[in-house]
């Protein structure tokens, strides 16, 4: 598969009267087409920010990108004019957000937000485009959508809102689209429903998809790809299987261990990552995780260790990760 | 990756913790909210029935689950139970005693017997006192301890039982992250050496290396002061790792009540099994290899719920009675309770 979305050293940071928080701090990785890919990470690890680049959504000030690369389908996007990043928008990247609530505007109708995105980037009469809007919810599961179509947004519930982003995320065919945290606000059941349907009509309309979350089970189901990020960078990047079977790093090891799973015996305690994730605008030259590592070696304080390549299709960045299985046991 | 290197938790001992003595009952608990139409005069137009008859017992030291998706009713269940809400009907029992008929003066007694941890750790915690003041506050304002300089060297103490520094003592709620903030409301509720904590969410907001240090430490208070917990989740494998005895609630409804492993290994209602289904595993291949049955449709409205059995109109296994006859809980086995004609 060509590769759609290449992310070189992207840098992008926050000038706060605390100092220069660097919330992205050269992070690479690349989206193939029709692929999935996951980026896992807790809060503040910079995973949104990352994806708010991609999109040059960046309020500044105080957030700035400050170096690297996005290469979007042949062009740097970094390069682009506003206008011309306006029609990337919407079009070529579809974005679903956390909040279906905020992301929906509650004083238009549902209706006229999906047309007036199809208008905006394509040409299309207002008849075509209400046709094609109808359409659309249809895809999306949402039962009787001309009546849906003169409704507002509080007369949904949260799956249907999120069904709805997803109708106009979907809405001018775009190549890559961008989830940050799209189920993290619904009920477990309703989360299941909007899983699959992403997952169904990624598939069946060959749309590469970046899914950001916390969620390892999510993850686990719906990526291809996955990529761990702490403090602003990727610490570990490989398919599903090698994240979760077979960790190269202390950080995706610990974050699995510390999870309570439903499949396996209860254990008699949880094992968490001790302390607390660094503060971003302090970081040193060391591992930012070596505080809260149980491998840490004074190497580790005073270099940043580089994501190397640990097999085919795995790259971990520590100094320790191929003595992990060893020290582990 | 798996869990060999971990200890398995000991079933006998863990069960063991608790003895067969009732703390808590509570009997056809309902809790109506009135729905107002009207600008100047309030007619009341319809009733949000957030919790409709619910019963269930706590044993002395035991942890009780309860789990459900928003709206069914599972934090109206905890705050009544602490009298936050003055509950339509029913009783809550409290080692015998009708807590929703005390007077004000038993209920100030009785409210240092039981305390609440909330969700939200930001909202939770007074911006403008020290985290000191936010501890001690409790066992000001119940008389527990009068003399400051003795309050003070408890507060140190609680901090560091909560795994907190004692300088922490100085600093206001915004120097903390979730995490400690989260310890704080630990601590403040353990001031007033509680017998019943209500953990309503208590770790859902927080990230899960964090949330795994929170568990653990709400873990060891149980084991060390004897602590009976209700605890209120979302979070199905959260709610597995730490109860004893789990129910799960659907639109102001008990559905089933089990013991934690019966209910997980032997789910008998068809929303408890739809539940457990649509949890992700952390595990790409179990994932892949797994069925997926989804449950269609959405969560009705509680002002005007489905007749019959709640669950019926999302329900696989629904029959024509269904949408007539509420179904009965009952106990299907020994401690094993349902809410289900089809079972």
């Amino acid at each position: 598969m060509a590769t759609l979305l290449e992310i070189e050293n992207l840098q992008t940071h926050f000038f706060t009267s605390a100092g220069v928080v660097k919330a992205v701090d050269g992070v690479s990785y690349t989206v193939d087409e029709g692929e999935t890919v996951a980026v896992v990470g807790e809060s503040g690890c910079g995973k949104s920010v990352t994806a708010m680049s991609i999109l040059r959504l960046i309020p500044w000030p105080p957030g700035k990108i400050v170096g690297g690369s996005i290469r979007f389908d042949g062009q740097d996007l970094l390069q682009l004019t506003e206008e011309e990043m306006r029609n990337i928008r919407g079009r070529d990247i579809g974005m679903i957000f956390q909040e279906p609530m905020t992301s929906l505007n509650p004083v238009l109708t549902i209706g006229l937000q999906l047309t007036e995105t199809l208008m905006a980037h394509t040409n299309i009469t207002e008849k075509k485009a209400i046709e094609r809007a109808v359409e659309l919810l249809g895809m999306v599961g949402i039962s009787e959508p001309e009546r849906r179509l003169v409704q507002y947004p509080h007369h949904l519930s949260g799956g249907m809102r999120q069904r709805v982003v997803i109708a106009m995320a979907l809405s001018c065919d775009p190549k890559l689209i961008i989830a940050d945290e799209p189920t993290t606000a619904l009920d477990v059941t309703i989360q299941a429903q909007i899983l699959e349907l992403m997952k169904d009509l990624t598939k069946r309309l060959g749309v590469a998809m970046i899914v950001i979350t916390h969620n390892l089970g999510v993850v686990a189901r719906y990526a291809d790809r996955v990529n761990v990020m702490y403090a602003g960078r990727i610490i570990e990047s490989g398919s599903a299987q090698d994240i979760y079977y077979n960790p190269k790093h202390p950080y995706t090891l610990a974050l699995l261990k510390s999870v309570p799973r439903m499949d396996q015996a209860r254990q008699a305690k949880l094992d968490p990552v001790d302390g607390q994730p660094p503060d971003l605008s302090k970081l040193d030259a060391g591992c930012s995780f070596r505080a809260r590592c149980r491998f840490a070696t004074v190497k580790c304080a005073q270099e940043y260790p580089a994501l190397e390549q640990v097999s085919d299709t795995q790259y971990a960045a520590c100094w320790e990760k191929d003595n992990l299985e060893e020290k582990a046991s | 990756m798996s869990t060999t290197d971990a200890a398995v938790r000991d079933d006998a001992q863990f069960r063991g913790t608790h003895s067969d003595e009732v703390l808590v009952e509570v009997n056809d608990l309902k809790m109506f909210f009135p729905v107002t139409e009207g600008i100047l005069i309030h007619r009341v137009v319809a009733h949000v029935k957030a919790v409709n008859g619910v019963s269930f017992q706590i044993k002395k030291g035991e942890t009780l689950g309860l789990v459900g998706e928003s709206g069914c009713g599972k934090t109206t269940t905890g705050r009544c139970m602490i009298q936050l809400e003055q509950a339509t009907s029913g009783e809550i029992l409290y080692q015998g005693t009708d807590i929703t008929k005390l007077d004000s003066q038993e209920m100030i007694d009785f409210r240092k017997k039981i305390q609440i941890i909330f969700q939200d750790p930001f909202s939770s915690l007074n911006p403008r006192m020290t985290i000191g003041d936010i501890i001690a506050e409790p066992m000001k304002v119940h008389g527990i301890i009068d003399d400051p300089t003795e309050r003070r060297q408890r507060v140190l103490e609680l901090l560091t039982k909560c795994g907190l520094k004692a300088n922490f003592a100085e600093r206001y709620p915004h120097e903390m992250s979730g995490g400690q903030r989260q310890r704080v409301g630990i601590a403040r509720a353990l001031a007033m050496n509680p017998e019943f904590i209500i953990c309503d969410e208590a770790v859902s907001a927080l990230d899960v290396s964090i949330q795994a240090q929170v568990i653990n430490l709400l873990e060891d208070l149980r084991e060390e002061f004897g602590l009976t917990y209700l605890f209120i989740s979302h979070d199905l494998s959260v709610i597995r790792h730490i109860c004893h005895r789990v129910a799960v609630m659907y639109l102001g409804n008990m559905v089933e009540l089990a013991d934690c492993d019966e209910l997980y290994d032997n789910p008998l209602h068809p929303y408890t099994q739809a539940l457990l289904e649509a949890v992700p595993i952390p595990d790409p291949d179990l994932e892949n290899a797994r069925a997926h049955k989804i449950v269609k449709g959405e969560i009705p409205s509680p002002i005007n719920p489905p007749t019959g059995c709640v669950f019926h109109p999302r329900c696989e296994k629904a029959v024509a009675s269904c949408s007539q006859n509420v179904p009965e809980f009952r106990e299907v086995k020994p401690g094993h309770w349902v809410a289900c004609t089809e079972v």
